[in-house]
C-alpha cells in the first residue's frame, strides 16, 4: 500500500506515493526525477547514492524513503548556486576529478559537506570524509587535489564576506 | 629472425604556439557531470518501459534438461519472458570463436551464467517471477582449476565445446632465435614462477540495457557500452535483423576499463523483449551480476627462465604461461598471444620463447581489464629482471637502462617501435623518488622498488578483418559558426569526446565553445570501433584531423577569394581567421564559413584513419600486438611492509609515461593516476576467488574489496612526450600502459624493505608472513636483520 512522501528537496517541497520498501534513492530518482544521484551498488557500500539528510551525508539507496518524511534533502543538482557552480563542483571540472562522472555527484555531496563544515579541512580530513564514497577512475588524486582548491575558495570567499 | 631498423627519420622537434592542444581544458561534458545533469543508461525512462530481470544458474556447470516459464508469465504484472531457445544463434566478440548464447541454450558453464528472461512492468515483479521459473538441470562434474581442466579431457569435464580438446581454449607457442642456446651461454640464467591472480573491473556503474521499439521495426538499444559498433553487429547476428533495423546507443557510461567492451546477456534480452512486447524494456544488472558478467584479468602462472651476460645484458628470455579463461572464450585468442607478444620491448630480447595456453573452466569468463593479457607477463618479467639485476650486482635502472631497446626499431618479435620515450620515463622516476640516495638504505621494512612497460595504441588489425577504416570522423559546420563533430567513438570516462573536440579546434582555429560533439549513436555517427586497446586518442585523433583538413581547404578558397589573397596564406587559428599576407585583415570562424557556404553550398567533410598494414611480423599470429605506436612507462614505487602483520602500505608510486605528447595533461595526468591505482589495487587486495563449489567468493563491494580514499598511496604522475611522428600531434596512448608497472614496482619494493620476493598475488599479510618464514627459515640476512 502506496503512503504520500513528503520532503524539500534542494529547498523544494515535493511529494509522491510510495511503497513502504521504496528507498530514498528509488523516490529521487524514479519518483521524482532526480536521476543524478546514483545507484552503483544497492548495499550501502559504493556511496554513488550519497545525499545530505538534514545536511548529514546518509547513504539514500539503504534509507527508506518513509524513514525521512518531512525532512530537507540535498542531492547533487542542489549543490549549485543558483546558475552558479558551488566552488568545489568547479574545482572538480577544473581538475579532471571526474572521470567517468558515476561517483561524482556522492562524491561530491560528501565533499561539499566536509567542506561547508571546514573549508580549511586537510587532505586527511578529506580522505576520511570521502571514505564512503568509491571512485574506479581517478585513484582519488584529482579529486583531493580539487577539494584542497575548493577549499582555498571558500576560505577566500569567507574572508571577503568577513571583512565586507 | 633479425630485428631491422627502419630508416625513418627522427620524428618532428614539438611544434609551438598551440591554442588547445597541451593546454589544461575543462572536458566538454565536465558541467554535466558536476551538476547531475549527464544521463547514464539507467536514468532513461520510456513512457511505458517494462522492467527485465534475468536468471541465473546456480550450478557451475550444468545441462538444462527442461526451462518452464508457465508459471512466471502467470504471476500478475509479467508480461513476457524468453529462453536460450528464443535466441539460438551464437555470438562472441572475436568472429572465430562465437561460443556464447543470449540466454543458455543447453547448457550453463559457471553459477551466474544466463538461463532465462521475464519483463514485467516493475523490478520487483520481474525478480519475484524469476522464483517461479522451472529448471531442470542434470549437473555435470565442474573444472575450477588450470590443473583440473587439463586434467579431464572427456566430455562430461569439457566446460565449452569450442575446446579443440579437453579444455585447451587456445594454444600459441612462437620461437624467436635459438633462445636455448642463448640461455645455456648466459653468465647468469635464473628461472621462477609467478601466480597471478584473477581481478574484476569494477566499474561503478553497472551495466544497464533499454530496448525500444520504433517505427518500422527498428530496434533502438541503448546501453552501457563501450563498444557500440560490435554489440550493434552482434546484435543483427542474434536478433536476425538487418544490421540497418537496429540503433545502438550509448548514452554516459560510468567507467568500463574493458569490461563493458563486449556484447553480454543483458542487451540481447532488452531488444528481445522490446520486439516480442513492442514495449520499452530496461534491464539494470545487480551489483552482483556485474561480478558474474566479469570479463576481468586472467588468473595466469607464468614460469620464466632469462639469462643475462655479466655486464647485464639480456640474452634470451622463455616463458610458459597458463591461462585460466573461465567459461568462454570472450577475447581470448587476443589474450593468448598478448601474453607473450607484448612483452619484447621496452629491453631488446636476443632471442624469445613463449608458450602459453588458455584453458576453460567453470567459472564467469575472463577478457579485456585495463591493459589486457600483458599485465601478468609483465610483473613475471620485471621482477626476473630485478632478481637478474641483483645477481649480477647491478642497479635495477642500470639493467634496464642497459637493455634499452631504443626507437624506430624492430622488436625481436618484429613489432615496429616508432617513438620510445622509456629512458626519460626512467629518468625522471629515478630523480623523482630520489633513488640513488634512497635504494637498498632505507631502514628495514621501508623500500623502493623499479620497473617499466610498453604498450599499444591500438591494433593495427581490427576484430573482425576489413579492410574498411578503423576510426571515422564527419564534421558538418554552418554560418552560426558552430561545428558539430560526429564520430562512432566510446566516451567512457576517458576524455573521448573531449578529444574529438580540442582536436576538431586546435584544427580547425575554432574556440573549444563553438564545438559540438555527438558521438556513439549508430544511427547518427560514423563508424568508429570503440573503446579498447587504447586506441581512441591515436585513431580518433588523425580521423578527426583528416577531417578538418579537407573542410578548411573550401574555407580558406572562399576567404582567400574574398580578400584577394592566395588561398595557402589564409589561416584559421585561435578563433580568428586571417592571413599572412596582410594582418590587418581579420574575420570571425562564422563570417569565413558563411563566405564558404556561399560559394560551395553547405559545409560538411568526412576523415578517417586506417592502421598501416606492412608493420607486422612476417610469421602466422604476427599480425597481433602489432600498433602503429607503442607507449611507455616507468614506475618507482615505495613501500613500508609491517613485519609483525605482513601488512604492505604503499606509501607512494612516481610515475612516469610517455604518451607522444599530452593533448590535455590533466586528463593524461587523471588516466596515469587511475592505471597507477588499479595496479596498486590489484597488487595489495583485489582478488575474484571462488569456493570449490565454483561460487563467487563475494559478489559485492563489501567482500570484493577496492581501495577507498583511506588506502591509496599518492600518486605523482610525469608526462614524458617523445612526439611519435604518426600519432595526432604526436600522441599516443595513456590509458593502459601506465597500469603495468604498479604491480612489479610494488613488489620489488617488497625485496627492497624485507628481502623476499613475492611471486604471487595479491600481496596479502598471510603470503607476506609465509614468505618472510620462509626466508627466516633459510636464515637468509637481509639489511643486517636475520
Amino acid at each position: 500500500m502506496k503512503e504520500v512522501l513528503q520532503l524539500i528537496v534542494n529547498g523544494e517541497p515535493q511529494s509522491c506515493a510510495v511503497e513502504p520498501e521504496r528507498t530514498l534513492l528509488e523516490a529521487l530518482r524514479y519518483d521524482l526525477g532526480l536521476t543524478g544521484s546514483k545507484q552503483g551498488c544497492d548495499k550501502g557500500d559504493c556511496g554513488a547514492c550519497t545525499v545530505l539528510v538534514e545536511g548529514e551525508p546518509t547513504l539514500a539507496c539503504i534509507t527508506l524513503a518513509l524513514s525521512v518524511d518531512g525532512q530537507r534533502i540535498t542531492t547533487v543538482e542542489g549543490l549549485a548556486r543558483g546558475p552558479e557552480l558551488h566552488p568545489v563542483q568547479d574545482t572538480f571540472d577544473q581538475y579532471g576529478a571526474a572521470q567517468c562522472g558515476f561517483c561524482t555527484p556522492g562524491m561530491l555531496v560528501s565533499a561539499w559537506a566536509c567542506l561547508e563544515k571546514n573549508p580549511a579541512a586537510t587532505i586527511d580530513d578529506l580522505k576520511l570524509a570521502l571514505s564512503g564514497n568509491l571512485c574506479r577512475c581517478t585513484g582519488y588524486t584529482k579529486i583531493f587535489e580539487a577539494c584542497l582548491k575548493a577549499g582555498e575558495r571558500l576560505r577566500t570567499e569567507r574572508a571577503k564576506a568577513g571583512t565586507r | 629472425m633479425s630485428p631491422t631498423v627502419s630508416q625513418k627519420p627522427a620524428p618532428p622537434k614539438p611544434e609551438t604556439g598551440f591554442s588547445v592542444i597541451g593546454k589544461r581544458n575543462r572536458k566538454v561534458e565536465g558541467r554535466r557531470k558536476v551538476t547531475g545533469a549527464a544521463v547514464y543508461t539507467d536514468d532513461l525512462a520510456f513512457p511505458r518501459m517494462l522492467h527485465a530481470r534475468i536468471l541465473r544458474s546456480p550450478h557451475a556447470h550444468a545441462r538444462l534438461k527442461s526451462i518452464d516459464l508457465t508459471k512466471a508469465l502467470a504471476h500478475p504484472g509479467v508480461i513476457a519472458g524468453c529462453t536460450g531457445k528464443d535466441m539460438p544463434v551464437p555470438y562472441g566478440i572475436i568472429p572465430w570463436t562465437r561460443d556464447e548464447y543470449a540466454l543458455g541454450l543447453d547448457k550453463v558453464a559457471y553459477v551466474g551464467d544466463a538461463v532465462a528472461c521475464v519483463a514485467a512492468t516493475d523490478e520487483r515483479t520481474a525478480a519475484e517471477a524469476l522464483a517461479l521459473i522451472e529448471v531442470v538441470y542434470e549437473v555435470l562434474p565442474t573444472v575450477l582449476t588450470i590443473e583440473d581442466a587439463l586434467a579431464h579431457d572427456d566430455e562430461p569435464h569439457q566446460v565449452n565445446s569450442f575446446a579443440k580438446k579437453g579444455n585447451v581454449s587456445k594454444h600459441v607457442g612462437l620461437t624467436f632465435g635459438d633462445v636455448d642456446g642463448a640461455l645455456a651461454g648466459s653468465d647468469v640464467t635464473i628461472e621462477e614462477t609467478f601466480e597471478y591472480a584473477g581481478s574484476t573491473h569494477v566499474p561503478i556503474e553497472p551495466h544497464c540495457a533499454i530496448g525500444v521499439p520504433e517505427l518500422n521495426g527498428v530496434i533502438t538499444v541503448y546501453s552501457s557500452t563501450q563498444v557500440p559498433h560490435y554489440l550493434h553487429r552482434e546484435l543483427a547476428r542474434v536478433l536476425d535483423m538487418p544490421a540497418d533495423r537496429i540503433r545502438v546507443i550509448q548514452p554516459t557510461v560510468g567507467g568500463g576499463f574493458g569490461g563493458k567492451s563486449e556484447p553480454f546477456d543483458l542487451e540481447f534480452c532488452v531488444a528481445w523483449l522490446a520486439r516480442a512486447t513492442g514495449r520499452p524494456v530496461k534491464l539494470l544488472y545487480t551489483r552482483e551480476e556485474v561480478f558474474y558478467a566479469h570479463r576481468g584479468r586472467h588468473p595466469m602462472r607464468l614460469t620464466y627462465k632469462a639469462g643475462v651476460s655479466k655486464d647485464g645484458v639480456l640474452t634470451g628470455v622463455k616463458s610458459k604461461i597458463h591461462i585460466d579463461g573461465g567459461a568462454y572464450s570472450s577475447f581470448g585468442l587476443v589474450t593468448t598471444y598478448y601474453s607473450g607478444q607484448l612483452l619484447t620491448a621496452p629491453y631488446r630480447f636476443p632471442t624469445y620463447e613463449f608458450d602459453s595456453t588458455r584453458v576453460f573452466t567453470n567459472k564467469p569468463c575472463c577478457g579485456p581489464k585495463r591493459g589486457h593479457g600483458s599485465v601478468q607477463p609483465r610483473f613475471a618479467f620485471e621482477c626476473l629482471l630485478d632478481m637478474l639485476a641483483e645477481k649480477v650486482g647491478m642497479d635495477p635502472i642500470e639493467i634496464r637502462r642497459r637493455n634499452f631497446i631504443g626507437d624506430n626499431t624492430r622488436t625481436v618479435n618484429e613489432l615496429r617501435v616508432t617513438s620510445n620515450g622509456f629512458l626519460e620515463c626512467l629518468e625522471t622516476v629515478e630523480r623523482a623518488s630520489g633513488w640513488k640516495e634512497r635504494f637498498r638504505k632505507l631502514p628495514f621494512g621501508k623500500g623502493l622498488g623499479v620497473a617499466g612497460s610498453m604498450y599499444i595504441s591500438g591494433t593495427n588489425y581490427p576484430i573482425y578483418p576489413n579492410d574498411m577504416p578503423q576510426s571515422a570522423v564527419q564534421i558538418r559546420v554552418d554560418r552560426s559558426g558552430r561545428v558539430t563533430v560526429f564520430c562512432g567513438a566510446s566516451d567512457i570516462g576517458q576524455g573521448s569526446d573531449s578529444l574529438l573536440a580540442y582536436v576538431v579546434a586546435e584544427e580547425l582555429g575554432v574556440e573549444l565553445e563553438a564545438i559540438r560533439v555527438v558521438a556513439a549513436d549508430t544511427d547518427l555517427t560514423p563508424v568508429d570501433m570503440g573503446a579498447y586497446s587504447s586506441r581512441v586518442t591515436f585513431m580518433v585523433g588523425n580521423a578527426a584531423i583528416d577531417a578538418v583538413k579537407k573542410l578548411k581547404k573550401p574555407i580558406q578558397q572562399a576567404v582567400a577569394e574574398h580578400w584577394d589573397v592566395p588561398a595557402h596564406s589564409v589561416w584559421l587559428a585561435g578563433g580568428k581567421v586571417g592571413t599572412w599576407e596582410d594582418p590587418a585583415k581579420l574575420m570571425s570562424p562564422a563570417e569565413a564559413f558563411v563566405l564558404a557556404e556561399s560559394k560551395f553550398g553547405t559545409l560538411g567533410s568526412v576523415g578517417s584513419y586506417n592502421t598501416p598494414k606492412d608493420v607486422h611480423g612476417t610469421y602466422r599470429g604476427g599480425t597481433i600486438g602489432a600498433s602503429p605506436a607503442y607507449s611507455f612507462t616507468a614506475h618507482i614505487a615505495e613501500v613500508d611492509v609491517d613485519v609483525e602483520t605482513g601488512m604492505v602500505a604503499v606509501e607512494k608510486i612516481w610515475l612516469a609515461h610517455d604518451c607522444g605528447r599530452a593533448i590535455n595533461p590533466t586528463l593524461v595526468e587523471g588516466q596515469m593516476d587511475g592505471s597507477a591505482y588499479m595496479g596498486f589495487a590489484e597488487a595489495i587486495m583485489e582478488e575474484q576467488a571462488f569456493k570449490p563449489t565454483g561460487l563467487h567468493d563475494g559478489p559485492s563491494l563489501l567482500d570484493y574489496k577496492i581501495p577507498t580514499s583511506m588506502d591509496c598511496p599518492a600518486f605523482e604522475s610525469h608526462i614524458v612526450e617523445s612526439v611519435d611522428a604518426e600519432g595526432p600531434y604526436g600522441a599516443k596512448e595513456a590509458g593502459e600502459g601506465p597500469l603495468h608497472p604498479s604491480v612489479p614496482a610494488i613488489a620489488n619494493a617488497i625485496h627492497d624493505a624485507i628481502g623476499v620476493r613475492m611471486t604471487q598475488l595479491p600481496f596479502t599479510p598471510a603470503k607476506v608472513l609465509k614468505a618472510l618464514r620462509e626466508k627466516r627459515v633459510q636464515g637468509r640476512a637481509w639489511k643486517g636483520v636475520v
